[in-house]
C-alpha cells in the first residue's frame, strides 16, 4: 500500500472504524461506518484525492442489505471506501460537496436501485427518464430485468433561465448526423450561450443488469459492447477485474498483445476524430484524408485480428488472437505508412489559418475546472491534468517500457485536437517497442470462476481514458454485480462548463473535440 | 494551398468497386418494392439514420461508407438530417425503451412511400442485449421492417451491399 493511502488512512481512521475489505483484489478496500462515509470523502479530496466512482450494489444473496462503494484515485493509487445500507429507507450520506462528479453518480444510485444520497442538491431521476414506474429500481435483486416495464406519465424539470431575449433551443435525442443520441438544451441569447443542460439515457440497454444473467465467457461479449468504439479497452477492464477477482495473472505474451491492440484502438479513434474536428470547421479536405488512414488501421487489425475493430480478442486469462510474423510485419508496414501521410496531413493542419481562428480559444475547459469535476483521459490532459493510467499505474507491458503523456493547458477545441496528435505518434512508437520486444509462450491463461463473495477492480487507459470495472461474485460463482464506468460517465460533465461563453454554432465542434460516448454513459 | 493541391494529387482516386466476393447477409422480410417507385429512388436513395440503442460500433462503419474508400454517394445513397426528405430509415441498435417513443416519431415524419433497414445483429434480434426491462429487442417489434443487415458490426463493404440488396432485391 502506498504511503499516500495510509496517511490518507490515518487522518479519517481516527473518528471511527475502519476496516480492511479483504474480499477486494485489485485496489486496497475498506469498509467504514455509515457516519464516516462522507468524512471519509473529505479527508481524501484534502489528501488530492478525486472521486473516480461511486456505485451501489445489493448484497442480498449474502443476507446483507445494499452496500455503496466509493473510489477514490490519486496518481496510480485507488482506493475503495465501502458502507453497509439498511434495506428498509435505504440512503447514505452524499459526496457532493466535496466531489461535483458525485452528483450523476448519486443521481444514478437513487435512480436505480433507489437508495437516497442524503445531503444531494439535485434528485432528479437520471438515466431513469419520467415515463418509468418510480419505484422500478432495476439494480435491486427484487426486480425482474426480464419484464417490460409499464408508461408512466410524468415530467422533467428542466433548468430553466428567463429574461429579455432570452430563448431555448432543443436538440436531440435524434441528431442531424451519424452520432449517438442525447439530448441538448441551450439557454441562449443570440448567438452566445448561457447555459446548456444534457439530458441522456436514451441508449440504456440494462447493460449492468445484464452482467447479472450473464455466464462470465457471454459476459466478456457484452463488456466489449458498452462502447463500441472502446470495444478493447472495456473487454480488457472487465477481464482484467475478474482475473484480480480469481487471481489468474494472464502470461506475458497476452499482456503485450492487449497493449497493442489497445494502442491500435487508440490510434483508430484518434484518427477519425481529428478528421471528424477538421470537418466540423468544414475543413472537408482533411477529413476525407484522416478518413483513409483511419481505413488502413481497420483493414490491418482486420488481417490480423480477424475483426475491424478487434471485437471479442480479449477473453478471459489472456486474448484470443495471435500475432503471426506476417502480422507484426503488416503492423509495421503500416506504420511506417500511416505516419508519413499523417505528417503530411498534420503540416496541412497547422499552417491553416481559418482552422486555428475555429479551434484556439473555443470550447475552454479550465485546468482549475477539469480538476474539480475529476476529468479523465485526453480531455483531462488537455486540460493540464498530468494523468494517464498506463504510466501511473504501471499495469504490464507499461511497467518496461515508459511512455511520454502530452499535456497541454490551454483546454480548447485545439488542446483536445493536439493533444491526440502527439498520442498518435506516441502510441505508433510503442506498438513498434511492443513488437520488438514482444515475448514468447502462451496467449492464454487458465481461467477459473472466483470465490463466492470475491470482486475484483480494475482500471486501465482506454483511448477515451481511463476505464472501471468493478465485479463481485455471487454464492453461486455467478456475477453478482458488474459496475461499468466508462471516462465518458465524468467527462460528459466538462462539455456543460466548456461550452460557456461560446456561441450555439461552435456547439457540435466543442462537442466533437470531447466526443464521449452515450452508450458508454447511458449503459 | 499548395500543399493542399499536392496532397490531393498525390492522393489520387482511392475509392474501390464492391467487392464482388462480399456477400452482405441479408434477411428481406418486407413486399418487394413497385417498379415506379424502385424508378424513382433510382441513382438517388436518401437515408435518415437513427441510432435507437447501439453501442455504436455500427455507426463507426457507417461513417466509413462515406469516407473516400467506400462513397456511397457514387450510388446516389446519402444522409439526410430531416425524416422529411428521407426514402430510407436505417436503424441501428436493438430498440431501447428510452428511445422508443423517438423512433417512432421519426418513422412517422416520414413521407411515404418509405423503407426500413434494420442494421446489426442487435436490430435484428437484440443481439447480446437481448429484450429486458430497457431493451425492446428487435427494430421489427417497433416499427415494420424491410431488410435486416447482419454483422457486429458489418463491414462497410456489407452495409452498402446490403443497402442496395434492400433497395433492388
Amino acid at each position: 500500500m502506498s504511503e499516500k493511502i495510509q496517511s490518507a488512512l490515518k487522518a479519517f481512521g481516527e473518528k471511527g472504524s475502519v476496516e480492511i475489505d479483504g474480499a477486494v483484489k485489485g485496489a486496497a478496500a475498506y469498509s467504514v461506518q455509515a457516519d464516516l462515509f462522507a468524512h471519509a470523502g473529505r479527508v481524501l479530496k484534502e489528501e488530492g484525492f478525486r472521486l473516480a466512482a461511486e456505485w451501489a450494489s445489493d448484497e442480498t444473496p449474502f443476507g446483507r442489505g445494499f452496500a455503496v462503494h466509493a473510489v477514490y484515485a490519486s496518481a496510480g493509487d485507488y482506493l475503495i471506501i465501502k458502507t453497509e445500507v439498511p434495506r428498509d429507507e435505504p440512503s447514505f450520506q452524499s459526496l457532493t460537496k466535496y466531489f461535483p462528479a458525485a452528483s450523476r453518480f448519486e443521481r444514478q444510485i437513487n435512480s436505480l436501485m433507489g437508495i437516497v444520497p442524503e445531503g444531494h442538491p439535485d434528485l432528479r431521476p437520471w438515466i431513469k427518464h419520467e415515463d418509468w414506474p418510480v419505484d422500478a429500481w432495476p439494480l435491486r435483486k427484487s426486480f425482474d430485468g426480464n419484464e417490460p416495464m409499464p408508461r408512466m406519465s410524468g415530467d422533467y424539470q428542466w433548468v430553466m433561465a428567463e429574461g429579455e431575449g432570452v430563448f431555448e433551443v432543443a436538440v436531440g435525442p435524434v441528431h442531424a448526423g451519424i452520432i449517438e443520441p442525447g439530448h441538448f438544451r441551450f439557454q441562449a441569447v443570440g448567438e452566445n450561450i448561457i447555459n446548456l443542460e444534457t439530458r441522456f439515457g436514451y441508449v440504456h440497454k440494462g447493460i449492468e443488469k445484464r452482467f447479472e444473467a450473464l455466464s462470465w465467457n457471454e459476459a466478456v461479449k457484452l463488456a466489449g459492447r458498452v462502447s463500441g468504439d472502446s470495444t478493447v479497452a472495456h473487454t480488457e477492464a472487465f477481464c482484467v477485474a475478474a482475473e484480480e477477482a480469481s487471481a489468474c495473472t494472464p502470461p506475458e505474451r497476452a499482456r503485450y498483445i492487449r497493449a497493442i491492440m489497445m494502442e491500435r484502438e487508440r490510434i483508430a479513434n484518434h484518427l477519425g476524430d481529428i478528421g471528424a474536428i477538421c470537418n466540423d470547421t468544414a475543413f472537408a479536405f482533411l477529413h476525407y484524408q484522416f478518413s483513409i488512414l483511419r481505413e488502413k488501421v481497420l483493414r490491418t487489425n482486420k488481417a490480423i485480428f480477424g475483426h475491424r475493430l478487434m471485437m471479442d480478442s480479449v477473453c478471459l486469462g489472456g486474448v484470443t488472437k495471435d500475432i503471426s510474423i506476417a502480422g507484426i510485419d503488416l503492423m509495421l508496414e503500416e506504420a511506417r505508412s500511416v505516419l508519413e501521410e499523417f505528417e503530411r496531413l498534420i503540416k496541412i493542419y497547422e499552417n491553416n489559418p481559418s482552422q486555428e481562428d475555429r479551434l484556439y480559444n473555443t470550447g475552454v475547459l479550465t485546468p482549475e475546472m477539469a480538476k474539480l469535476i475529476g476529468a479523465v483521459g485526453f480531455v483531462a490532459r488537455s486540460s493540464g491534468q498530468n494523468m494517464d493510467v498506463r504510466r501511473d499505474r504501471q499495469y504490464a507491458p507499461y511497467d518496461t517500457h515508459a511512455l511520454v503523456v502530452p499535456v497541454l493547458s490551454s483546454g480548447d477545441v485545439h488542446a483536445r485536437a493536439w493533444v491526440r496528435v502527439e498520442e498518435v505518434r506516441e502510441s505508433y512508437r510503442l506498438i513498434k517497442e511492443f513488437i520488438g520486444s514482444l515475448p514468447a509462450g502462451p496467449i492464454a491463461a487458465g481461467w477459473n470462476p472466483p470465490l463466492p463473495g470475491a470482486s475484483g477492480f480494475s482500471a486501465v487507459e482506454g483511448w477515451r481514458g481511463e476505464v472501471i470495472y468493478w465485479v463481485s461474485c455471487g454464492p453461486g460463482g455467478n456475477i453478482n454485480r458488474c459496475m461499468v464506468r466508462d471516462a465518458s460517465s465524468v467527462n460528459w460533465l466538462s462539455i456543460e462548463q466548456a461550452i460557456h461563453g461560446n456561441i450555439v454554432p461552435d456547439f457540435p465542434l466543442c462537442n466533437k473535440s470531447f466526443n464521449q460516448s452515450y452508450s458508454g454513459h447511458d449503459l | 494551398m499548395l500543399r493542399i493541391l499536392h496532397q490531393i494529387f498525390r492522393t489520387g482516386i482511392v475509392t474501390e468497386p464492391l467487392n464482388a466476393e462480399v456477400d452482405a447477409k441479408v434477411t428481406v422480410v418486407g413486399k418487394a418494392l413497385e417498379k415506379e417507385v424502385l424508378e424513382r429512388f433510382k441513382r438517388s436513395l436518401t437515408i435518415r439514420f437513427v441510432d435507437s440503442g447501439s453501442c455504436n460500433g455500427c455507426e463507426l462503419e457507417l461513417v466509413a461508407i462515406n469516407n473516400p474508400v467506400y462513397d456511397c454517394e457514387r450510388f446516389g445513397i446519402h444522409f439526410t438530417a430531416s425524416p422529411r426528405f428521407a426514402d430510407m430509415l436505417l436503424v441501428t441498435g436493438p430498440v431501447s425503451r428510452n428511445m422508443e417513443i423517438a423512433l417512432k416519431r421519426t418513422y412517422n415524419a416520414m413521407p411515404a412511400p418509405k423503407m426500413v433497414v434494420a442494421l446489426g445483429d442487435c436490430a435484428f434480434n437484440g443481439g447480446i442485449f437481448g429484450e429486458s426491462y430497457a431493451s425492446l429487442g428487435s427494430v421489427g417489434n417497433i416499427v415494420p421492417v424491410d431488410a435486416y443487415i447482419h454483422g457486429c458490426p458489418p463491414s462497410p463493404e456489407e452495409i452498402l451491399k446490403g443497402i442496395l440488396k434492400a433497395v433492388i432485391r
